[in-house]
Parts: C-alpha cells; sequence; structure tokens
C-alpha cells in the first residue's frame, strides 16, 4: 500500500493507513472549487460506519469545505462547483437524479455557533425537521422531542420548560439542542463543523461525552481544532492540509506515530 | 469639542496670534451655524404641531375635541356644524383596506428580489418598485380619472352593480353608486402607491437575516422555500411589521390621487363604489374656498387630528422595531 | 412557490408600466410649442382654440422649487453636519426624533403650516409662500441623507485633518465634504424631486394663477402657479382641452421625476465599484 503523497495532478494517492472494514460513506475524487481558488483538492477517503470520525488541520486547510460537500450544502454557493463522487452506502450523492433535500436529511449537520431559531419554543425547534418532512401529530412529535432531547443528553434539564424561547438556554445548552434537532429527524450521518469552538470547557466535556454515546446510533464525522479533542472523541482522524488529505488513519496510531512530516509538526504545535 | 475648547483657550492664553483665533472663532461661527440650523428644524416640528393645533383651536374649542372626532354632520354652508368622523372613518377604511391589499403582494415581491431572483433582475426589480414611491401623486391622480376609473367602472363596477340589482338587491345600498369615482378607486390606487414602502423594508429585514440561520434550517433538510418560512420571515418579522406601519402611515397622509378618485362626499355613510372622503381630501376640496372662520379654523384642526394619527403610527412602528427587532434595533 | 411569487411581482410592476404608457402616450399628443410660451388664460381661450400654454407655470415652479431649494439647503445640510459632526451635541437626539417625525408627515399639512405662518400674515397666497412650503418638504430628507453621508467618510478622515492642524470647521468643509459630496448631491437630488411632485402643500401656498405676473417680482409676492398644482387644476376641470393639456403636464412632471430618479440611482451606483 502506497504511502507517499504525490504532488502530482491528477494521480493522487490517499494517504491511508489502513481501510475500514464498514464503510459508511465514501469520497472519491472529491474536488471543490470557489472560482479559481481550489477548496478541497481530490479527496478520496472513506467513513467508517457507527464511528467518528475526526478531520483535523490549520485553519483554511479545507476541513470546512470538504464537510460541507458531505451534505451538498455546496449546493447552495454560487461560485462553489463540486467534481468527483460522494457515496452513501454506495451511492452517489451527487448523482443527477438525487434530491439534495433528502440528502440533507439522511446526513445532518450541526455547525460552530449555535442557532436555535429565536422565535421558536425549545420544542418547536428541536421538531423543525419533523415538521418539514411532514409530520404534525402531536404524540408523535412529543415522543421523538422527548428521545431527542434525552439523546442529546438535554432532556432532564429542559423538560419543564419545553415551551420557552431557544433562545433562552445557556451557549451549552443551545448547541445541544441543535444537536437534538438534526437528530429528531433520524439520521444516518451526523456532521459537525467545530461544535464545540464557541463553549466553555464543561460545556464542551458535555459535548464530547455526548458524541461517545451517540456514535452508537449515528456515524459521525467532527471537525475539530483542538486536537487533543481529536484524540478524546475519534476513532478515525485525517489531517488535512491547503485542500489536500495528507494522512489519515486510526486515531491512536496517527497521533503516537504519524507517517507523514507534516502531519507530525502539526500534532506538535510546530505550525497551525 | 470640549477638549479643542481648552486646547484653544490655552492657546489664547500663550499667544493671542491671529492663527488661534481662526481656529477659534471659526470653530466657533461654524458650530454654531449648524447648530442654528439643527434646532430651526426642532423649531419647524414642534411650530408645525403648534400651528396646526392653534389654528384649529377654535374648532375645538366650538365642538370639543371629541365631539369635533365623532361629530358625522360636515356642513359649512347651512348649519356650520362641523364633526370630522365622516373623514376620519374614510381614512381608515380607505388607508386600512389599501394595507390589507397590498401587504402580501409587497412581502412577496421582496422575498423574490431578495431570495429568489439574480442579481441584475432583482435590481431591476427593486428599482421599478422604488420608481413607484416616486411618481408624483397627481400624475397618478390623472390617470386614475381618465384611465383607471372608467375601467374600473365598466370591467368591474357595472358587471357587478348590474348582477346585484338582478339577483341581490339587498347588497345595493352597500355596493353604492358604480360610476367609478368612489372608495373603491382610491382604495386601488392607494394600495400600489405603498407597495413600495412595505417591499423596502421587508427586502431589508430579509437581507439582515443571518447566514447560520438559513444554514441551520438548509441542513435539516429544508428546500428553498421551507427555509425562507421556517428561518427567514420569522427572524425579520419585526422588519417586515416596521413596513407595513409605514406604509400606513404613507397611505393615510396621501393627498392627490385619493382627493381627484374618491368622488368627494361629506355624509355618511359611505359605500363601496359609491362616493366618499378622507381628512386630506376633504382639506383639499375645501380649504381653497372656505371664508368662514370656523371653517377654515374646522379644516385646521382636521389638520391636527391628521398630525396626531401619523405621529402615533410612526411611534407603534418605531416601538415595534424595538421590542420585536432580535438583533436588537435595526434603525428604520 | 417560486412561480407565485413571479406572477405576484409581475401583477405589481405591471400597473407602473401602464401609467408610464398612458402618461407618455397622452402627453406625447399633448405637447406644443404653445405650451412653453403661451399663458393660460381663462377656459374660453382652450375652448375657442386660441394659443394657450403653461409658459408661466414652468416659471412658477422654477422660481418656488428653486426657492425652495435655498431655504432647505442650508437648512438640511446644516442639520445634518450638526448630527455627523458633532454626535456628542445634547441636543443630536431630540433633532433625530424631530427630524424623523417631519420626515414622516403628510406633505398637505406642511402646506398648512405654510399658510399659516407665511399667507396669513402677508394677507396674499404667494410663491414665496409656497417655496417655503416646499422647503418644508425637502429640508426633512436633506438632514437625512446628509448625515447619513457624512456618516459613511470614517473617523480617520477627520483625525487626520485635525493632526496636521486644521480647526474642526475646517476639516469639515475641506475633508469630509468634499469625500461625501456624491451623497449629499444625491440627497438633495432626492429631496428636490420629492418636493418637486407635491402639490398639495402648493394649494394652499402659491395656490396658482392663470397668468404670468406683472413683473418678475410677482413670483414672489403674488398667487403663482405651479406644475404639480396645476395639473391637478387641469384634471379635475370640465373642459376636455384642459384635460389634455393636464396629460402635457404630467409627462413634463414625470420626466423630470424619471430623471432626477435616473441620476440619483446612478450618482449611488458609481461609488460602489463592486455591486
Amino acid at each position: 500500500m502506497s504511502n507517499t503523497h504525490s504532488q502530482e495532478p491528477g494521480v493522487r494517492i490517499t494517504n491511508l493507513h489502513t481501510r475500514p472494514m464498514n464503510v459508511r460513506m465514501e469520497t472519491k475524487n472529491l474536488t471543490v472549487t470557489y472560482g479559481e481558488t481550489i477548496g478541497v483538492d481530490n479527496i478520496s477517503i472513506p467513513i467508517e460506519n457507527k464511528k467518528v470520525t475526526a478531520l483535523i488541520g490549520p485553519s483554511g486547510c479545507g476541513k470546512s469545505t470538504f464537510l460541507r460537500a458531505l451534505n451538498r450544502m455546496h449546493d447552495l454557493t454560487r461560485a462553489a462547483r463540486v467534481s468527483g463522487e460522494v457515496l452513501l452506502d454506495g451511492e452517489d450523492i451527487y448523482a443527477p437524479d438525487v434530491n439534495p433535500v433528502l440528502i440533507r436529511r439522511k446526513i445532518g449537520m450541526v455547525f460552530q455557533k449555535p442557532t436555535p431559531f429565536p422565535t421558536m419554543s425549545i420544542f418547536d425547534n428541536v421538531v423543525a425537521g419533523l415538521k418539514l418532512v411532514g409530520i404534525r401529530d402531536k404524540k408523535n412529535l412529543k415522543e421523538t422531542c422527548e428521545r431527542a432531547l434525552t439523546n442529546a443528553a438535554l432532556f432532564n434539564e429542559v423538560k419543564d420548560r419545553l415551551g420557552d424561547p431557544g433562545v433562552s438556554l445557556s451557549g451549552g445548552q443551545q448547541q445541544r439542542l441543535s444537536i437534538a434537532r438534526a437528530l429528531a429527524v433520524d439520521p444516518e450521518v451526523l456532521l459537525m463543523d467545530e461544535p464545540t469552538s464557541s463553549l466553555d470547557p464543561q460545556a464542551t466535556s458535555r459535548i464530547e461525552e455526548l458524541i461517545h454515546t451517540l456514535k452508537d446510533q449515528v456515524t459521525i464525522v467532527v471537525i475539530t481544532h483542538n486536537m487533543q479533542q481529536a484524540a478524546r472523541v475519534s476513532d478515525r482522524t485525517a489531517f488535512f492540509f491547503e485542500g489536500s488529505l495528507v494522512e489519515m488513519g486510526e486515531t491512536q496510531s496517527l497521533f503516537t506515530n504519524p507517517r507523514e512530516k507534516r502531519t507530525e509538526e502539526y500534532i506538535t504545535g510546530r505550525f497551525g | 469639542m470640549a477638549r479643542n475648547d481648552q486646547q484653544a483657550d490655552s492657546q489664547m492664553d500663550l499667544k493671542k496670534s491671529p492663527s488661534a483665533l481662526y481656529h477659534w472663532l471659526g470653530d466657533r461661527i461654524f458650530s454654531s451655524l449648524s447648530v442654528t440650523l439643527g434646532i430651526t428644524i426642532i423649531l419647524l416640528a414642534l411650530g408645525m404641531a403648534w400651528v396646526l393645533f392653534a389654528e384649529g383651536a377654535a374648532a375645538l374649542r366650538e365642538f370639543g375635541f371629541f365631539g369635533f372626532l365623532t361629530g358625522t354632520t360636515w356642513d359649512p354652508a347651512v348649519q356650520l356644524q362641523f364633526g370630522t368622523w365622516p373623514f376620519l372613518f374614510g381614512t381608515l377604511i380607505t388607508s386600512g383596506a389599501a394595507l390589507a391589499i397590498s401587504i402580501f403582494p409587497a412581502i412577496a415581491v421582496a422575498i423574490f428580489s431578495a431570495e429568489y431572483a439574480p442579481r441584475w433582475l432583482s435590481a431591476i426589480i427593486d428599482n421599478l418598485v422604488q420608481l413607484i414611491a416616486a411618481i408624483p401623486s397627481v400624475v397618478i391622480g390623472i390617470w386614475g380619472i381618465f384611465v383607471l376609473a372608467p375601467w374600473l367602472r365598466d370591467t368591474i363596477y357595472m358587471p357587478v352593480y348590474l348582477w346585484a340589482e338582478a339577483s341581490m338587491p339587498a347588497l345595493l345600498p352597500l355596493l353604492g353608486n358604480p360610476i367609478g369615482y368612489g372608495m373603491a378607486t382610491a382604495t386601488i390606487v392607494l394600495s400600489l402607491m405603498i407597495v413600495p414602502y412595505t417591499t423596502a423594508l421587508t427586502k431589508d429585514a430579509i437581507r439582515s437575516v443571518p447566514v447560520a440561520q438559513r444554514e441551520a434550517s438548509r441542513a435539516l433538510g429544508a428546500t428553498r422555500w421551507e427555509v425562507i418560512r421556517m428561518a427567514v420571515l420569522p427572524y425579520a418579522r419585526s422588519g417586515i411589521m416596521a413596513g407595513a406601519i409605514l406604509s400606513l402611515g404613507r397611505a393615510i397622509g396621501e393627498t392627490m390621487a385619493v382627493a381627484m378618485l374618491i368622488g368627494n362626499k361629506n355624509t355618511l355613510p359611505f359605500s363601496i363604489f359609491g362616493a366618499g372622503a378622507t381628512m386630506p381630501s376633504v382639506i383639499v376640496n375645501e380649504f381653497r374656498e372656505a371664508v368662514e372662520n370656523l371653517h377654515v379654523s374646522s379644516l385646521m384642526a382636521i389638520g391636527f387630528v391628521l398630525f396626531i394619527l401619523a405621529l402615533v403610527i410612526n411611534l407603534i412602528a418605531a416601538y415595534i422595531t424595538r421590542k420585536l427587532s432580535i438583533s436588537g434595533g435595526q434603525t428604520i | 412557490m417560486e412561480v407565485l411569487l413571479v406572477i405576484t411581482t409581475i401583477l405589481v410592476i405591471l400597473p407602473l408600466l401602464i401609467i408610464i404608457y398612458h402618461v407618455v402616450t397622452n402627453g406625447i399628443s399633448a405637447l406644443n410649442w404653445d405650451l412653453f410660451t403661451e399663458e393660460l388664460g381663462s377656459p374660453s381661450r382652450a375652448m375657442q382654440g386660441r394659443p394657450t400654454g403653461l409658459i408661466h407655470t414652468m416659471f412658477g415652479t422654477l422660481v418656488v422649487d428653486f426657492l425652495a431649494l435655498a431655504i432647505a439647503v442650508p437648512v438640511g445640510i446644516g442639520a445634518g453636519i450638526m448630527l455627523a459632526e458633532y454626535p456628542e451635541h445634547k441636543l443630536n437626539p431630540l433633532l433625530r426624533i424631530m427630524n424623523d417625525t417631519l420626515n414622516g408627515m403628510p406633505a398637505i399639512l406642511k402646506g398648512l403650516f405654510a399658510f399659516a405662518l407665511i399667507v396669513k400674515p402677508m394677507g396674499t397666497f404667494s410663491g414665496f409662500a409656497g417655496g417655503v412650503a416646499l422647503s418644508f418638504v425637502m429640508i426633512p430628507i436633506i438632514a437625512r441623507t446628509t448625515e447619513s453621508a457624512l456618516m459613511s467618510i470614517p473617523w480617520t478622515i477627520r483625525e487626520a485633518g485635525l493632526a496636521i492642524g486644521l480647526p474642526r470647521w475646517r476639516v469639515v468643509l475641506s475633508t469630509v465634504v468634499p469625500a461625501a459630496k456624491t451623497g449629499l448631491v444625491t440627497g438633495i437630488l432626492i429631496g428636490f424631486a420629492r418636493a418637486a411632485g407635491e402639490a398639495a402643500p402648493l394649494l394652499f401656498t402659491s395656490f396658482g394663477n392663470n397668468y404670468l405676473p406683472n413683473s418678475w417680482i410677482g413670483f414672489l409676492l403674488n398667487p403663482v402657479d405651479t406644475l404639480p398644482q396645476r395639473l391637478y387644476s387641469l384634471a379635475i376641470s370640465p373642459y376636455a382641452e384642459w384635460h389634455s393639456m393636464g396629460w402635457a403636464a404630467a409627462i413634463v412632471l414625470l420626466g423630470f421625476v424619471i430623471c432626477c430618479f435616473i441620476a440619483a440611482r446612478f450618482a449611488t451606483r458609481e461609488k460602489f465599484n463592486v455591486s
């Protein structure tokens, strides 16, 4: 298996330590460009089922761009061009007959800053996605809301005030609310873009615990700029640099025994 | 400013040189001039309120404020009785109906321009809509008199009236005289004229909704319209409401087109097609010919009532903007 | 949903185009040289086919509008400077409220105000009163746009001026105002176009006149004809010949307003090179 990182365009070999057994999502030659700028260059990596995959790398290395390609969020950006394939259970989500709206129900996303809808209550926030699918049955909504909030480790704190505005919660709670909202539609994959960047240490560790319990239900891909966090929560880690994949492997071995010099430099804090 | 004065004063103490004087005197004159001109505006606003009240005081004293406001008889000829209620009613009905007719189309145009149209088309639409507001009221008035009113009469009023005459004669008093110049025509024209105000503020409010809100909504699997309904419009609602209230404020003050199309009947009851009047329209129609002091004073008093109404509406708009705004006080 | 929005947009814009179409077609056919050379006179002139026109209206409009400008520009810009350049001044919050209030008041009330303020003491309707009334319409607009234009100039420019020893007033006049001149002129243009289209305030102040005044000063001291007010009178008159003159007046007024509109849009677009 090749471990070298070729610089030649068109001939890129993913620097992959090992290929996981159970692949849920996979990218093949995924490239995202904005006009003249290359955001993400020819990435082919697998995402393992019911595991946490972390994406790390310095600012601007393309990890956010990559993540957003996984749920077709670039469709909304006029200047963005996506090429290559992104497979969910073997099917390319960018195929011409695929409805991106349905994809986003299967592949959910949580953002860096919690974004509860300010005019909605906690309950309405959680079930917002369900209403989009047409589920109106009150009993159904209530049960799903309770389940989602429980899975997001928020239920006990808010169960008596589901009617309160979503924005009345603390930052950490709001983020768990956002997670609950994403979970309520029962996605198969959950993408998380630096979910704890704007939170205090306590809230951060709660979210990290949550990620740990969630992975039994959902495949998770999480971006983090905090390497200790990546080491704590993830099973596999991919290191990005300037739009390309440098190295990807099991978290433990990547951190203790990186194969690429650049990975080692980043991990030991020599740059980034 | 204070610091400059101190500096300048100490400069003056050290050396009374001409340049220090140039600084100090120049600044003093300049700032005094600006402030004077600024104060002029304050005086104008207060003056206008005062003058309208003072000129209308005779009428208000004669009939009592509430008596004047609610009196239904407006008779400059025989009784010299002046009650404003018909005109207040006419203003409220035409403006309210115009708002009701125009609000959803205006919001729809703003949504289309902000969320769906490509940039070049958006610019064209915005400019055309703002052009509506720029057209002088008298121009719309003359068009209304010679084009719109006859068309409405022939296409809508007469057919409806004839139908009612045949099938539902009880409706006739409500419909009124379908000659084309009346409440309905004035209201229709008014609703067109106030669209730009709602549209402009709605578009501003929509554009200020943070991208994060839209993305969160999209990530849940919402279509473009669902994003607008779920994340954009609720967030923008204070701006939208402010736009609507601003439109209402413009509607109550709209004078020329209404005066030219409303038919000018001073006595209640008004009917849908039939003639009516609003506060501005009666002032336009009668002021130039008013001879009796009480008549003039009454018209001035109507002006005062209009002033109060416009003021209240503007205050409500400002209040709504502050109370409901999510990002805390977007300025109109 | 998008289809519904498109249809609605078309329904909203269509009336505008229809109005412009009718004004242009009716107006063009009514335009003739007499319009710009003859006075109106009595209705019989038009009915008998004798030469009749609106030259007195055109002159009256120019006099009244420019008088209004002469009053409103200093006041509006002065107030705008007060708001923008002396933000610490205690009266500013009050000024802003009063200006916004004035801005939101129907123009007819400004006409009534000018009537009581000028016409009553003078004992006669006059071009002067009309100019004052229109200035009340222009002032709040110019004050608001001036403040906005001056505030858009970064404070660092003022600091740079002060740092080289200019007094505050020179800083404003020599550095800030020139930098903001597009915005200032645009604001004046917008205020002017607004006021030039108003008829209601003029009905009770300049009142109207079917003839040219005997002397130039007559424009200021006697009742004077202006385009919007004359348009109103012609439209509601019972004479068909006057109706067609009304369309001519309408196309002149509309043409003027559209030119100001385009000029204002053009000026503000040029400021931002990235669209």
